[in-house]
């Protein structure tokens, strides 16, 4: 079985320098892989630095030592050293992100929000709207909402239209952060099934989940992230 | 991935007298790139945008071009005429007050059309048609268009120094602080416009700014100026989410929570 | 006649004269570029003619016939008493027949007579710079003209025709000159602009107040500016001269009294004369011997 996600001895430490310059180290030694069609969560205690090794894989994170292997258009590419523009090409065609946040840009619809990853692709824009809309229907937004900037939507709102914007592409890697945190329990089940739809389209999921009940329903399996943490390996 | 990069900046220097405007700045931009170098007043962002934009001549370095021929060139070695050429034609530069940029005594049109006028479009109609486009393009009332920029607001003046600039489909546009001085909301709506042009036109664009969530809308890679030289760049989210640099961290941790 | 009398002829000093005929010379060699030089004081002030007189007592020779003439007439205060000048001053011969003279100094007008080789017209030039009133700074206009940056020009025609639905522009009106510089024709109508064009006289142009000579030698091309779907044009009037009936000349309003009478007559006075006493007569001169 193919696997598109390969992390190595990657380690990563902060330097507060408006804190006398002290180190916080995070994880070290990090080791893992992702097969397609295979849905890893993250888990362990928070502040283990669950957030800290999906945030490095996207590169929103700088790497200190380690690499992170992406399969992307039939070759390899290290995250951990790649250029600016090398990351974005793998953002756009390969790795998705569902932050647990959405970042709000003023005077976007929820609507092109959500088609924005399919339009960076190059997908006409009645057929990005229409794949939008599609997922944001899916996902039960009440359709008054979606020609509106979702800057003054609910939590659970922002967190579907993310969501969905998450899952428009056909990405071979999904990185998802919590997405289900502040959903009731009727959208908890459909990102379930969204999540097992793409698990069966062969795609390879790295998630953090707190919710037991949908941790266990899409995890295939359960890495601890503490046996990363330098504080335990000090210990 | 395009496999040459539109701009080539190699150890650029500018210094005034004995005092340092910027120093050593080497970096690629890439077509398509959105680049923001931020920095507090006096860290040499603006020297540097003068320097690659040949307003300014560099002290030492080299700045190339990849000329629409597929040759890279010199700016410092091209001739003048040639350098004006390329600047009304392949680049833009919008200024942060609009007045620089602008001529406030003729029409919104012909402000527009200028550009179309200067490298020979010798068919008024044609011309006003296109001029109106634009305005259209950048939110302004077609009706406005035999206005002149004095009878326009802040925001109206940003956008249609963006217009007149953007008329001839330029390949890079370098924008000094294109917000400042305008009301947030003004700002959000001039972000949003120059965020799809760039996206639709397929610009590359350099965007000078101190305004660090300016730099996280527009740009996909920033570089941090403090006291003439870049301390710290890379992806635009990596340098705000993980701040390297002593100065950057104060940099972000300075940004004020709404 | 002592030496010194002999060896300067006329108004201005010999070394003046030779400036400004070097500045001639090379504005001639590059038809329509500004040519700075030294513009001396005048005994009369700036606005009535001291480029124009400079540059024709700089080229006057005894042998000369000088015609001046202001807006079209020989007979106007400025006409007359630059002429009464140079006829004081240089001694030269004077006349009001556009025919008969060699050098003629104009304010605003080309003859309507077709000016012939060994003609040189001298224009009294109030702003040289065509460029000026869109873009203010000197350093800039001739650097737009080093490197032929004249999309500014086309500017000022797109802007009248925004407003006026046509280009309104009537007078010094832009022109293009050998294909190379932008050129403003000194104040005359654009009715002359065609005049310029391919003439078989020199046309030298003085500006006093901004020290510039610039110059169309015979035989070039003087193409007035337009947009191909607004072409140039000019003037038409509707009814020929009142007193000549001449058609196809440029024509002045003559107000004849407090009612709202008025005639339209040539502004050339000469070409006007010269048809008259061929014979010629327009309506309202018909009407007066008519009456008598």
């Amino acid at each position: 079985m193919a696997t598109p996600l390969v992390v190595s001895e990657v380690a990563k430490s902060f330097t507060m320098h408006l804190r006398d310059g002290i180190t916080l180290p995070v994880v070290s030694g990090v080791s893992f892989s992702v097969k397609k069609g295979e849905c890893v969560v993250l888990g362990g205690p928070s502040g283990v630095g669950k957030s800290s090794i999906l945030k490095m894989l996207y590169g929103n994170y700088a790497v200190d030592a380690g690499q992170i292997l992406i399969e992307h258009q039939g070759h390899l590419v290290d995250l951990a050293t790649a250029v600016p523009r090398a990351v974005l090409e793998v953002r756009r065609d390969t790795l998705g992100y569902v932050s647990q946040f959405l970042r709000v840009v003023p005077r976007v619809s929820a609507l092109d929000v959500v088609a924005e990853p399919l339009l960076a692709r190059g997908v006409a824009q009645d057929e990005a709207r229409a794949k939008a809309s599609e997922l944001l229907a899916k996902l039960n937004l009440p359709r008054e909402l979606w020609q509106l900037p979702p800057a003054t939507f609910s939590g659970g709102e922002q967190q579907r239209v993310n969501i969905a914007r998450g899952f428009i592409t056909d990405h071979v890697i999904l990185l998802l952060d919590e997405p289900t945190a502040s959903l009731d329990a009727k959208n908890r089940r459909v990102v379930v099934e969204m999540i097992a739809a793409k698990k069966a389209e062969g795609v390879a999921l790295l998630g953090i989940f707190h919710d037991e009940e949908v941790r266990d329903a899409v995890a295939d399996r359960i890495l601890d992230v503490s046996a990363f943490s330098p504080r335990k390996a000090a210990a | 991935m395009s496999a040459v990069p539109l701009l080539k900046v190699n150890d650029v220097s500018k210094f005034y007298g004995s005092r340092i405007g910027c120093r050593n700045v080497s970096f690629e931009l890439w077509p398509g790139e959105v680049l923001a170098i931020v920095g507090e007043s006096g860290s040499g962002k603006t020297t540097l945008l003068s320097c690659l934009s040949t307003r300014l001549m560099p002290t030492s370095g080299v700045v190339e071009y990849h000329m629409r021929d597929g040759q890279y060139r010199d700016l410092a070695r091209m001739g003048e005429a040639e350098r004006r050429f390329l600047m009304r034609t392949d680049w833009g530069f919008v200024h942060q007050n609009p007045a620089d940029g602008l001529r406030m005594t003729v029409s919104a049109g012909a402000n527009v059309g200028e550009r179309l006028m200067a490298v020979g479009d010798r068919h008024y109609g044609n011309i006003r048609a296109t001029a109106a486009d634009w305005l259209r393009r950048v939110e302004i009332e077609e009706d406005r268009i035999d206005d002149q920029p004095r009878a326009f607001s802040g925001g109206m003046r940003q956008r249609l120094q963006i217009a007149r600039n953007l008329v001839t489909s330029p390949r890079l546009v370098f924008m000094d602080e294109p917000t400042g001085g305008l009301d947030v909301s003004v700002q959000a709506r001039l972000l949003d416009l120059v965020r799809g042009l760039v996206h639709d036109l397929g610009l590359s664009a350099i965007i000078v700014t101190h305004d660090l969530a300016v730099a996280r809308l527009l740009s996909h890679r920033m570089m941090v100026m403090k006291d003439g030289l870049v301390i710290e760049q890379g992806l635009t989210d990596r340098v705000l989410d993980d701040p390297r640099e002593p100065y950057t961290q104060l940099l972000v941790s300075s940004i004020l929570q709404v | 006649m002592t030496d010194l009398a002999t060896y300067n002829f006329a108004y201005l000093d010999e070394q003046t004269k030779r400036m400004i005929r070097r500045a001639i010379l090379k504005a001639i060699s590059i038809p329509g570029y500004q040519v700075p030089f030294a513009s001396r004081e005048m005994p009369m002030p700036y606005g009535w003619g001291t480029g124009g007189v400079q540059v024709t007592a700089a080229i006057l020779g005894p042998d000369d016939v000088l015609k001046v003439i202001d807006q079209g007439a020989d007979d106007t205060t400025n006409a007359v008493s630059i002429r009464a000048f140079f006829q004081k001053v240089a001694n030269v011969a004077v006349t009001t027949k556009t025919r008969e003279a060699t050098i003629i100094q104009t304010r605003h007008r080309i003859p309507e007579e077709t000016l012939t080789a060994g003609q040189t017209l001298v224009y009294q030039v109030p702003i040289p710079e065509p460029l000026r009133f869109l873009e203010p700074r000197e350093t800039e206009t001739r650097k737009m003209h080093a490197l032929e940056e004249y999309g500014l020009m086309h500017v000022k025609l797109y802007e009248d025709i925004a407003r006026n639905g046509h280009i309104a522009t009537t007078y010094a009106y832009p022109v293009k000159v050998e294909g190379r510089y932008v050129m403003d024709p000194s104040p005359t109508p654009k009715f002359d602009n065609p005049k310029m064009h391919m003439s078989e006289a020199l046309q030298l142009f003085g500006a006093g107040r901004e020290k510039r000579i610039y110059a169309v030698p015979p035989y070039t091309e003087v193409v007035s500016l337009d947009f191909e779907d607004h072409p140039f044009e000019i003037q038409h009037f509707d009814k020929p001269c009142a007193l000549c009936g001449a058609e196809q000349v440029y024509l002045d309003e003559v107000i004849l009294d407090d009612k709202g009478g008025r005639m339209f007559v040539c502004s050339d006075t000469d070409h006007c004369e010269d048809r008259r006493a061929h014979g010629h007569a327009g309506h309202l001169l018909a009407q007066q011997e008519a009456a008598e």
